[in-house]
Parts: structure tokens; C-alpha cells; sequence
């Protein structure tokens, strides 16, 4: 019965929590990677793509909320999304144009693009922080849960609980139809293929007839959907704050290096491994340690949750060290 | 980057009249007093004070950016780092606290650095199977030691006093001495993350700042019996008087009044010039050490490095190597800065550490000013600085007068209530701008 309820309760507090932040951050590396494979530079603006996508899902949110329509138990925000994903990937495109599109062109150095990438950064946040506010803002309506821990008990007896949060749920189903749509878009279809060989070999793509322009506009799209997704999740899940999505940059960068950049696989792998790694480093494993028959003294908890940042980094030192193209072998420049 | 920089004659009086213009600026703030300046000598030196300061800073991020064309990410994690040393360099010892816990605190952080030393070695000196086991278990068993002794240590500490102090305190020394040490804490942290992350891909190295900035940050924040995380430290000492000794004193209080100043203007403003005088001697010593160092045969290695590594390397030079000493230089210079900082505010606040406003308000001065040229990177960031802080003012007076047309409502009240995130908004668009149509700055260099 205790193995049980430490079972239990590893699923309730490390599994099922680790596993929705896991499938955001790979939604947001997705978007990295694909940015870095395509146009050759870590995007610092990701974070506030996403920031920015999401607070638009917001005003539309409420605005449908306003007229009365809804989706019953799923959140708004759903229905929102599509609208939040266009309006966001205009301004993206616009962005395109008028920055980065520039340096393309000249074939600036990959660290020039990245300072653009850091002024269109400020721009979109003081937009976010324009439109929306600075303050944390709830938007999930529908139903809560899926599971909650009263039912739980009440169906198997057991005195530990589990919950599942309607939002986690919807974060792994979406990421996991996000991610069976972008495959099969790279491997079968013939935009995807040209954008994997642009990849692969710029030059030798162009003497194939592929449309770099083209090319990069859908990479634009593409991460720009990816990265408005992400960001939905991300605030149904925890909470909206433009500030939290400056600091989710760091474990999205070191996701998609530890997955190796430009590698789509690695980057969703990399989510998981820092998503896992972050919330079972700063998870108190006292409660699980007493129901196997331990009687700790601490609370067993490696590091305080106020680190949990850190743990990113640390996994990114390691690969950096280790294998710094990344475990699934992504683009070395 | 060899491409934005076309070798075009500039003309001479650039610098100096640049110079002369911002002089006039803070010459208005000082005397006029309207809807743009303040017209008070003391707001005007204040936000002069901090433009030194954050010259330094824009120097420090010059060397790495314009010398080398390295990109740190996480100038406030260094900037933080140096403003730790006043605090424990110079701030009274408290009463109590090495007693409770100080030698076994610094015997867990040995422990520490020795586990990842001996790591290191292993890894190095094991070969075969039993490397990465023998890796795990150092890892595991010094983890394990450095809790036990970390954890009781920093709770005694935390104890004693909580309410007043709860934190290890300072040596007590002369607080101009810090300023060196907050150097050499940035020098190392960053010869650490630039051991890791230099020598790989070019963005690798501004990902890796960018976790270490926010990971300082983290600790200054959370680790109370370091820096009192939330509850700040105050009372750092000064290296100049206090004003109200100076209100008391009869002789200055006579000396003012022949001024037409009363003593409480006089003091803040005497205070204020002697800022202003020493943080101005550390820079024209930093400017004219920097401009001594790239005039020199180091300067031109660096400069061939950053316009063609593939050349350099070829010649013989060592990348890596040469990259990693000015990543470390640079870092110290913007870890003095961090230093002279915390020693103007008094206080060490690790709630106010932001990387908008510490590492990327400092990029913009950087890129704005003339990246490559130190005079260049100093006049962009006290221009900018100035900028920064009248936008303040200058935001909501603005939106006011776009707003005036619109009719009153909670549209034209939201827009007046966000009016200072414009500034986010300005700062991005004038890096576009100038990455774009000047990327060279407004002094370009040589």
C-alpha cells in the first residue's frame, strides 16, 4: 500500500507536472531549433514571441468571454488560439522584413542577427507590457480538473492524492498533435522536405530552385505558431507574467542545445530531459522517502525551487562540455 | 561583421563636439527649470554620477564586444558580483556571525570547489569503464558532505540576529578596497563560464552568460546569509563625507552661504562633485589603460581575431585563449562597475538587479556610443543614461500630448498608465536603428 501511495505520489508531484512543463518547453525549442536550422541564430526575441502571442490569445479571450461563446469544459483560450497564432505570425513577418531580412541579404555574421533578435525583443515586451499589463493574470476557465484529489481517493482509497488539472492535459494532448503535425509537414510534404534541405545545405538547396524567401517565411510561421502555442499553455497552465517568459528563455535554449540545435527530435527531447531533471532536483522527496520506510531528517530536497534555473544552465554546461553539438547531433557552426 | 565595417574617414571634431553637446544637456538639467529639465544641480550630478558608472560598465561590455566580438549576455550577473564585495569587504562585521558558523561555511564552500577540482581531475586522470562511475560517486559524495556542513552553518547564521542582520557581514576594511575585489569576483566567475563556453559556437557563449547572469542574481537573492537576499544591505561605508556631517560643520555651512547655497543644497551637491570626481578618475584610468592596450601589438592581435578568426588562427594566434583573457578582463571592469555602484546607492538591493535594465540598457549604450571605441562607448552610455532617466519625465508628458485629441476613457487612461513601458519599446527600436543605418555608432571607431 505505501509503494502505492509513494508511486501516487511521485506521479501526482514529479510525473504529471514535469511532463506538461516538459511538452511546453519542447513546443517553445521546437520553435528555436527550427529558427536556428533555417536562419543560422538563437532567436532571444522566442520568449517574448511568445509573451506576446499569448497576451493577444488573452484580449481575445476575454472578448469572446464578453459575448458570451465558450467551449464548455475546455478553456476559451482554444478557440482564441488561431487568431492569437495569425495576428502574431504578421507582426513576426513583418519583423522579418523589416530586420532580419536585411542581414540575410548581406550575410551578416550569425552574432549580428542575434542583437537584432535582442532589439526586436524589447519591442515586442514593451508591446506585451503595452497591451496587457505587467501583472499575473488567470485566464483558464472551463473546468478545473480532469481528476481531482477528492475523487482519487474516493475510487481507489488510497490516502495519498493525485490530480489532473484540465490544462496539463490539454498541454500534452496539443503538443503531442503539434508535433505529429510538424513531423509529418518535414518529412512528407514537399515544403517541409525543401525547408530540411535549405537546412542541410543552403547553396545546394538554391541550385535546386528552392525559394529561400519562401523557405523562411514558413519557418517564421511555423515557430511563430509553435512558440504562440507554447506560450497559451505555459499561462493556462501556471499563470500569465510577461516577466516569466523573459526567464523561460534560458530552459528553452538549453533544451534545444541539449537536443543539438536545428534538430526538431532533440529539441522535444531536450524539453523533457530539462523538464524532468528541473522539477526532480527541486521536489522534496521526503514524503515519498517515509512512505518506503525511511524516516528522513530533511526534507531531501537537493535544491530550493528558487533554483531551478540553475538546473537548466547546469545541463547545459554539461552538454556544452560533453557533446556541445548536442546528444542527438544537431548543426555545429 | 567584416561586412558593417567599411573603413570611412570620420571627421575629427566628431568625438569632442558629441562631448560639448552632452555637456550642454547636463548644463540645461542643472540651470532650467521647465517641462523638460529639472533645473536642480543636484539631480543633474546624480544622474551624471551614474552615467560614470554606467560608462565603466559600457566599457567593460566594449572590450568583449568591440575588442572580440563576444557577446555577454549576463552583464548584471557580473555587475552583481562586484556589488557583493562592498558588502563583504567593507560593511561592519556583525557581532556573532563568524562565531556561529563562519569556518564551517567556508569549509563547505572549499568542499565545494574541491569536488568539482577533483571531478575534473577524475575525469582527466581515469580512463576506461570506470570513468564515468568514479565521476558520479566524487559527484555524489561531495554533494552530500557540502550539504552537511552548508546546511547547519547557514542556519546559524541566519539565526543570529535575523531581524537586524542574519547574514555573515563585512571585514570592516576601507571601502575603496572593495572596488579591486569586486573586479576579481566578476574576473573569475567569468573565467569559469568562459573556460565552458568559449572556443564553441558564437552563440553558445551568449546563451551560457545569459544562465550564469540569472543564476547570480538567484543566489544574491535567496542566500541571506550572503547579501540578506530581500532584506538589502545598507549602510555600506563612503569614501566621501556624509552630508549631514558637512551640515554641521561651521566652516562648510560658512563656505556655502558665500555661494548663495543653503547648507542642506551645498552638502548634497559637494558630495555629489566628489562622486563624481573619483568615479571620473577610474574612468579616464580605465579609458586611457584601454586605448594604451589596443594601440598596442595585443590590441592589433585582438582586432585581427575579431575581423578574421580563420587569418588569426592560421598566423598562429590562439582564439580561445586570447578570447577567454578579454572575456575575463572585460568582466572585471563591469565587476568594478557593480562595485562603485552598491558604494554610491549604499545599498546592496539584489531585488533590483533586472537584466533589461542591467545587461541590455548597457548593450544599447554600447551600440549606440560606437562599439570598438572606448571614448565612443563612454559618451553613448552617459547619453543614453541621461536619455533613460528624462524618459521618465519626458514619456508621460508625451503621451499627454498625443492623447490630448482623444476623448477621455479607460483607453486613453490605459495609455497614459503604460506610458513608461515605451521606453522598452524606444530602447528596442533605436538598437534596430542604429544596428541598421549606423552600425558604427555615433563615434566610430578608428
Amino acid at each position: 500500500m505505501d509503494i502505492l501511495n509513494a508511486l501516487v505520489a511521485i506521479l501526482n508531484f514529479v510525473v504529471i507536472p514535469a511532463a506538461a512543463y516538459g511538452a511546453q518547453l519542447a513546443l517553445g525549442a521546437l520553435g528555436v531549433t527550427l529558427i536556428y536550422g533555417i536562419l543560422r541564430f538563437s532567436n532571444f526575441a522566442h520568449g517574448d514571441t511568445m509573451a506576446f502571442g499569448a497576451a493577444l490569445v488573452i484580449l481575445i479571450t476575454w472578448g469572446l468571454q464578453s459575448i458570451g461563446v465558450g467551449l464548455g469544459p475546455l478553456p476559451t483560450a482554444l478557440l482564441a488560439l488561431p487568431v492569437g497564432i495569425a495576428l502574431t505570425a504578421v507582426f513576426i513577418l513583418g519583423t522579418d522584413r523589416a530586420v532580419y531580412r536585411f542581414y540575410r541579404s548581406k550575410r551578416s555574421a550569425p552574432i549580428i542577427l542575434v542583437m537584432a533578435s535582442v532589439g526586436v525583443m524589447f519591442i515586442m515586451n514593451g508591446l506585451t507590457r503595452l497591451v496587457i499589463g505587467v501583472d499575473e493574470i488567470r485566464f483558464d476557465d472551463g473546468a478545473r480538473f480532469l481528476i481531482s484529489v477528492q475523487q482519487f481517493r474516493a475510487w481507489t482509497g488510497l490516502s495519498e492524492g493525485l490530480s489532473l488539472r484540465v490544462s496539463q492535459a490539454l498541454t500534452l494532448v496539443v503538443t503531442a498533435l503539434a508535433c505529429w503535425a510538424l513531423f509529418r509537414f518535414l518529412n512528407r510534404s514537399r515544403a517541409g522536405k525543401a525547408m530540411r534541405a535549405y537546412s542541410d545545405n543552403e547553396d545546394l538547396a538554391l541550385l535546386s530552385g528552392i525559394d529561400p524567401e519562401r523557405v523562411v517565411r514558413l519557418t517564421w510561421i511555423i515557430a511563430t505558431a509553435l512558440a504562440v502555442t507554447a506560450g497559451t499553455l505555459y499561462g493556462l497552465d501556471k499563470s500569465f507574467k510577461v516577466f516569466n517568459y523573459f526567464q523561460i528563455l534560458l530552459p528553452i535554449f538549453a533544451a534545444a542545445i541539449v537536443g543539438g540545435l536545428g534538430n526538431p527530435l532533440g529539441a522535444v527531447a531536450g524539453g523533457f530531459i530539462v523538464a524532468f531533471s528541473e522539477v526532480a532536483v527541486t521536489y522534496p522527496w521526503r514524503k515519498i522517502a517515509t512512505y518506503l520506510g525511511f524516516e528522513p531528517q530533511g526534507l531531501l530536497q537537493l535544491l530550493s525551487t528558487e533554483y531551478k534555473f540553475a538546473v537548466s544552465f547546469v545541463i547545459l554546461i554539461v552538454v556544452l562540455l560533453f557533446r556541445p553539438t548536442g546528444l542527438f547531433r544537431g548543426k555545429s557552426v | 561583421m567584416s561586412n558593417t565595417r567599411q573603413a570611412e574617414a570620420v571627421s575629427p571634431w566628431r568625438a569632442p563636439v558629441l562631448f560639448l553637446i552632452l555637456a550642454a544637456l547636463f548644463l540645461a538639467e542643472g540651470s532650467f527649470r521647465n517641462a523638460l529639465f529639472s533645473g536642480s544641480w543636484n539631480t543633474a550630478l546624480a544622474i551624471l554620477n551614474m552615467g560614470l558608472i554606467s560608462a565603466v560598465m559600457a566599457l567593460g561590455v566594449n572590450m568583449q564586444w568591440g575588442y572580440a566580438g563576444l557577446f555577454n549576455a549576463g552583464v548584471v550577473g557580473f555587475l552583481a558580483l562586484g556589488g557583493l564585495a562592498p558588502v563583504l569587504v567593507s560593511t561592519a562585521p556583525v557581532q556573532g556571525a563568524w562565531a556561529a558558523g563562519g569556518p564551517r561555511l567556508i569549509l563547505a564552500l572549499l568542499v565545494g570547489l574541491g569536488t568539482l577540482a577533483l571531478a575534473a581531475q577524475v575525469w582527466r586522470r581515469v580512463p576506461g569503464l570506470l570513468r564515468v562511475p568514479s565521476l558520479i560517486a566524487v559527484l555524489v559524495v561531495g554533494f552530500v558532505l557540502y550539504r552537511w556542513l552548508f546546511d547547519p552553518a547557514v542556519m546559524a547564521i541566519e539565526a543570529n540576529n535575523s531581524a537586524r542582520a542574519g547574514n555573515i557581514g563585512g571585514l570592516g576594511w576601507p571601502v575603496l578596497l572593495s572596488w579591486p575585489v569586486g573586479a576579481l569576483f566578476a574576473a573569475a566567475a567569468a573565467w569559469g563560464i568562459g573556460k565552458v563556453a568559449l572556443g564553441l559556437r558564437s552563440d553558445y557563449l551568449a546563451i551560457a552568460t545569459l544562465g550564469i547572469g540569472e543564476i547570480i542574481v538567484a543566489v544574491m537573492r535567496n542566500e541571506e546569509w550572503l547579501s540578506r537576499g530581500v532584506k538589502n544591505v545598507s549602510g555600506i561605508p563612503r569614501p566621501v563625507p556624509y552630508e549631514l556631517n558637512l551640515q554641521n560643520d561651521p566652516d562648510f555651512v560658512a563656505r556655502a552661504a558665500e555661494w548663495g547655497l543653503s547648507p542642506a543644497v551645498a552638502s548634497g551637491i559637494w558630495v555629489k562633485l566628489l562622486y563624481a570626481g573619483l568615479f571620473g578618475a577610474v574612468l579616464l584610468a580605465l579609458i586611457l589603460l584601454a586605448e594604451l592596450a589596443l594601440k598596442s601589438p595585443w590590441g592589433r592581435m585582438m582586432r585581427a581575431i575579431r575581423d578574421n578568426e580563420t587569418a588569426a588562427e592560421a598566423m598562429g594566434k590562439d582564439v580561445t585563449r586570447r578570447h577567454l583573457q578579454i572575456f575575463v578582463i572585460g568582466s572585471a571592469v563591469i565587476g568594478l562597475a557593480g562595485a562603485m555602484m552598491v558604494t554610491l546607492d549604499g545599498l546592496l538591493s539584489p531585488n533590483s538587479f533586472n537584466p533589461l535594465r542591467y545587461t541590455f540598457l548597457i548593450w544599447v549604450m554600447v551600440i549606440v556610443g560606437g562599439s570598438g571605441n572606448n571614448w565612443g562607448a563612454a559618451l553613448g552610455a552617459i547619453l543614453i543614461w541621461f536619455l533613460w532617466i528624462k524618459a521618465e519625465v519626458w514619456g508621460p508628458e508625451f503621451m499627454r500630448l498625443v492623447t490630448g485629441p482623444m476623448p477621455a476613457g479607460a483607453l486613453r487612461d490605459h495609455l497614459l498608465g503604460s506610458a513608461p513601458h515605451m521606453r522598452f519599446i524606444a530602447l528596442g527600436v533605436v538598437l534596430l536603428l542604429v544596428l541598421r543605418f549606423a552600425p558604427r555608432g555615433l563615434v566610430p571607431e578608428k
